[in-house]
């Protein structure tokens, strides 16, 4: 019997091995789709943006700043609204069983991939009933461009309405990925729309082979592509969503890396022999929100005195246990323009007490919301919620905990004349540091629809992000953002709790993977030791 | 017979019609909606909020939904996901047979383990084997199955390495979905070493989903035993001198079997629920996760179809187990 079932399992990896390199992620969630732009979710993205498909311009690894991708270069003009990008030649299409390229990579595909997505008149945009690209209009882009041009088959003109300085890393990001023109051609002769969802075909460092639902993706190593060719041969994704299943599979030997491990497993992991684990600053913040147009809280030293009555050591050591880094700005230290002169707020109940009394505030009992789901900026909203309780109880304030149902947590939240300070947080786009603060400190934001659930909206603040957001030049935006981070301590809309710490578990035998600051998953670089 | 057959037939019915209603109304009555979960932290204005309810046919009104809902069903249109934009009834057939697979061995472990230790146990009542194993049955209904799932990973996956930790197969083996039954599908490949792989992934999730059916199935097997066993034509049976396998394999089991059919049959509902979790822990890809999955997401046509569609399962056992009763017992027929 148990010579069989070894026989079945343990066996059938290393055996795989032997013939060809075979890496195995154990994957958190299934992919929505495998066309990028329709769709939301990381997981999504490192099954298909990562690995299948190239943009313009790529995020360097582990980094997030921006190099070339399909474009091998770009001038932008003086006054910041012409973007001209020169396409690389010689950028192979993959194939698949049904469709086999006749061409190589050009400006006709850009347009497409744009176009379908900005264009409600496209015949793509709604290549499946009910399709909607959010990350498209969640980046602004149908107000930001005016116009995509195609120059020559080797240059394409991208025209805004203004200046936008983050526009380089917006074409970045997955939803921005390029689609073969040639082969939604094929698929509208032949009937099959729905395949550019269901067989991709991209520019990518590994080719698409099958999905079977919710459990196994299969790619395989593109021996054409135009950067470095990956060294593993096939790329397996084992879907398994809960986190302490993986760590099964990975001691096992089932897989060789796997994401979000979880927090309690840290020690364990960092224990055994045959496993290593990668650490890395997540680009997230979790926060407190007060609402700032409501009394006692429209007043910075109410805000101030209540942060400094919150122990915030004590709820990194107790929520996140440990594995996360205090806060003391609304962005986090891995980002660039981060200012690290600043100075935290003390932990000081003593200050806050008189702090509070000078203000004229006694008495007060406020609300605190607790989000109802686990986040990897927020383990336990509940938990870090009763924390602060207790330590505003000490300074005389009374603390009632709310919480409410996801969807309707996220709306209620949002709504004028909210009652109450919220706990939420942020993970980063596209590692740009507009992309935390307009989103979610703007005045612009500061409505309905928007993310500034302090509802805070400060002039000077807004004018230096939106300076910010049409300078080109990255010493005078960072300038501008550390002075942003400033006013934002001065005025404290926020207590700023933690940036919790991304850990990548894996096989000893695995080399080269490179954790990303984005939270993406790519392996073209990683490679097993036989 | 076929009358017999006809009127449970019409039963079906009216509760097919009110499982739409309860199914359309369930997920529409959690709060939240698809589109804010859609947009996460981010937000939604009002205005591309109102967008995208019209684009997904959610601003009409609820009534209005419901008949549209049920106009579409009848012509087979189950509706597509709000999230894969792929239809439910498809993705339904892929995942189907996963759960099919994994309900079948879990049943069929219950019923071989479970008749068999219920009729011991009420032949010997009162004796160890009947004490231990009721013990055995009660701490097996309570058992939290996400828990006991681990527990098995750790144990035999884990520490003794005799079974893999989850999936249906070994990723090495790679061969087209023809039944969607993969100890089935693992000998048409005729890939070597392909059907032991996929049975030993089947061994711990069905052990697991197996629990709570196999210890209400001992116990009940073995309480209507007992009453059976009181009977005056068993008395008789034994007064007669009939050798006691006759007596207990013969008039006592077959008169007990009826309500320990009803008890398999019910046990269905029960392992819907129980591959919720059980799917989950495993990496198994069935309808019981992409329910969970759907739920969270609201992905209201999902919810709504899906359930009608394992409803309308639950029915079509709950028939066949009725009918089954007629065989076993003729008197029900005429009734």
């Amino acid at each position: 019997m148990k010579q069989f079932l070894v026989f079945a399992s343990a066996l059938a990896l290393s055996a795989a091995m032997a013939e060809a390199k075979t890496f195995v992620y154990c994957s958190e969630a299934s992919p929505e789709g495998f066309d990028p732009a329709p769709y939301t979710a990381g997981g999504t993205f490192d099954a298909s943006a990562h690995p299948i498909y190239n943009r313009l311009t790529e995020f360097k690894k582990g980094t997030t700043e921006v190099e070339p991708g399909l474009a091998e270069s770009w001038e932008v003009s003086e006054d910041g609204t012409e973007y001209t990008f020169h396409l690389r030649k010689g950028v192979k299409w993959h194939s698949n069983e049904k469709f086999t390229p006749t061409r190589d990579f050009n400006a006709d595909d850009v347009i497409f991939s744009y176009e379908r997505q900005g264009k409600a008149d496209n015949p793509w945009h709604q290549y499946i009933a009910g399709i909607t690209y959010e990350y498209y209009t969640a980046m602004d882009m149908p107000n930001l461009v005016k116009s995509i041009e195609k120059i020559d088959d080797y240059t394409v003109k991208f025209t805004l309405n203004q200046p936008e300085a983050p526009f380089l890393a917006n074409i970045a990001m997955p939803f921005a990925s390029i689609v073969s023109k040639e082969y939604a051609d094929a698929l509208d002769a032949a009937g099959t729309r729905e395949d550019l969802n269901n067989m991709p075909v991209g520019t990518g460092p590994f080719k698409f082979v099958a999905y079977q639902k919710d459990a196994v993706i299969r790619y395989q190593k593109n021996p054409d592509y135009w950067g470095t060719a990956p060294l593993i041969d096939d790329l397996v994704f084992a879907i398994t969503p809960d986190a302490a299943v993986r760590l099964q599979k990975l001691k096992a030997g089932e897989c060789h890396l796997m994401p979000y491990p979880a927090p309690a497993d840290i020690e364990a992991i960092k224990a055994d022999p045959n496993l290593k684990l990668d650490e890395q600053a997540g680009l997230n913040v979790g926060y407190l929100a007060y609402n700032t147009t409501m009394a006692p809280f429209d007043n910075p030293a109410v805000r101030k005195a209540l942060n400094m009555a919150i122990n915030k050591q004590a709820i990194v050591d107790a929520v996140f246990q440990g594995h996360a880094e205090p806060a003391k700005n609304p962005i986090p230290p891995t980002m660039w323009s981060y200012n690290d002169a600043i100075q935290d707020d003390p932990y000081d109940p003593e200050a806050a007490k008189k702090m509070l009394e000078e203000a004229g505030v006694t008495d007060l009992s406020m609300k605190i919301w607790a989000m109802p789901v686990q986040r990897p900026y927020m383990p336990n909203a509940r938990r870090t919620a009763e924390l602060m309780q207790e330590d505003l109880s000490k300074v005389g304030v009374s603390v009632e905990i709310v919480s409410y149902e996801w969807g309707e947590y996220l709306q209620k939240s949002m709504e004028a004349g909210r009652d109450g300070a919220v706990i939420l947080g942020w993970t980063g786009d596209n590692g740009d540091p507009d992309n935390f603060l307009s989103v979610l400190l703007s005045c612009d934001s500061a409505k309905e629809g928007g993310a500034n659930r302090a509802f805070w909206c400060n002039e000077d603040f807004s004018k230096l992000l939106k300076d910010a957001k049409v300078t080109a030049d990255p010493a005078v935006r960072t300038k501008l953002y550390e002075d942003a981070q400033v006013i934002f301590k001065e005025q404290a809309p926020w207590f700023t709790i933690a940036h919790s710490t991304q850990y990548v578990p894996m096989s000893n035998k695995v080399s080269g993977f490179v954790m990303s600051p984005l939270g993406d998953f790519t392996f073209e670089t990683v490679d097993i030791a036989e | 017979m076929v009358r017999f057959i006809l009127s449970k037939l019409l039963y079906l019915v009216p509760t097919f019609l009110g499982i739409t209603i309860i199914a359309f109304s369930f997920v529409r009555i959690l709060p939240g909606d698809p589109v804010l979960l859609m947009a996460g932290e981010r937000g939604v204005t009002p205005e591309r909020h109102a967008e995208l309810s019209a684009q997904l046919g959610y601003d009409k009104p609820v009534v209005m939904q419901y008949f549209d809902f049920l106009g579409r069903l009848m012509q087979g249109d189950f509706g597509s996901s709000l999230v894969t934009k792929k239809p439910v009834l498809a993705e339904f057939l892929t995942l189907f047979p996963a759960t099919v697979e994994l309900g079948l061995c879990a049943i069929i472990i219950a019923t071989l383990i479970g008749v068999p230790v219920g009729v011991l146990a009420a032949i010997r009542r009162g004796s160890w084997f009947d004490q231990v194993s009721m013990t055995a049955a009660l701490v097996g209904f309570s058992m939290p199955i996400f828990w006991w799932g681990l527990l098995l990973i750790i144990l035999f996956s884990g520490i003794l390495g005799w079974t893999p930790v989850s999936g249906r197969i070994s990723l090495l083996y790679f061969f087209p979905n023809v039944t969607g039954f993969m100890l089935i599908d693992s000998i048409l490949s005729g890939q070597k070493g392909a059907f032991g792989s996929a049975l030993s992934h089947l061994i711990l999730p069905s052990i697991v989903l197996a629990t709570i059916p196999l210890a209400v199935i001992a116990r009940q097997t073995r309480s209507a035993m007992l009453e059976v066993m009181g009977e005056d034509y068993v008395r008789t049976a034994r007064a007669k001198g009939m050798p006691p396998f006759r007596v207990i394999g013969i008039h006592a089991l077959r008169n007990a079997m009826i309500p320990v059919v009803t008890t398999i049959g019910l046990q269905i509902g029960v392992l819907m629920a129980g591959a919720i979790l059980t799917e989950t822990i495993f990496s198994w890809p069935g309808i019981g996760k992409w329910m969970i999955d759907s739920i969270s997401r609201r992905d209201y046509p999902v919810v709504q179809s899906g359930l009608l569609l394992i409803a309308a399962l639950v029915m079509v056992v709950n028939l066949i187990v009725d009918l089954t009763y007629g065989l076993i017992n003729p008197r029900i027929r005429v009734k």
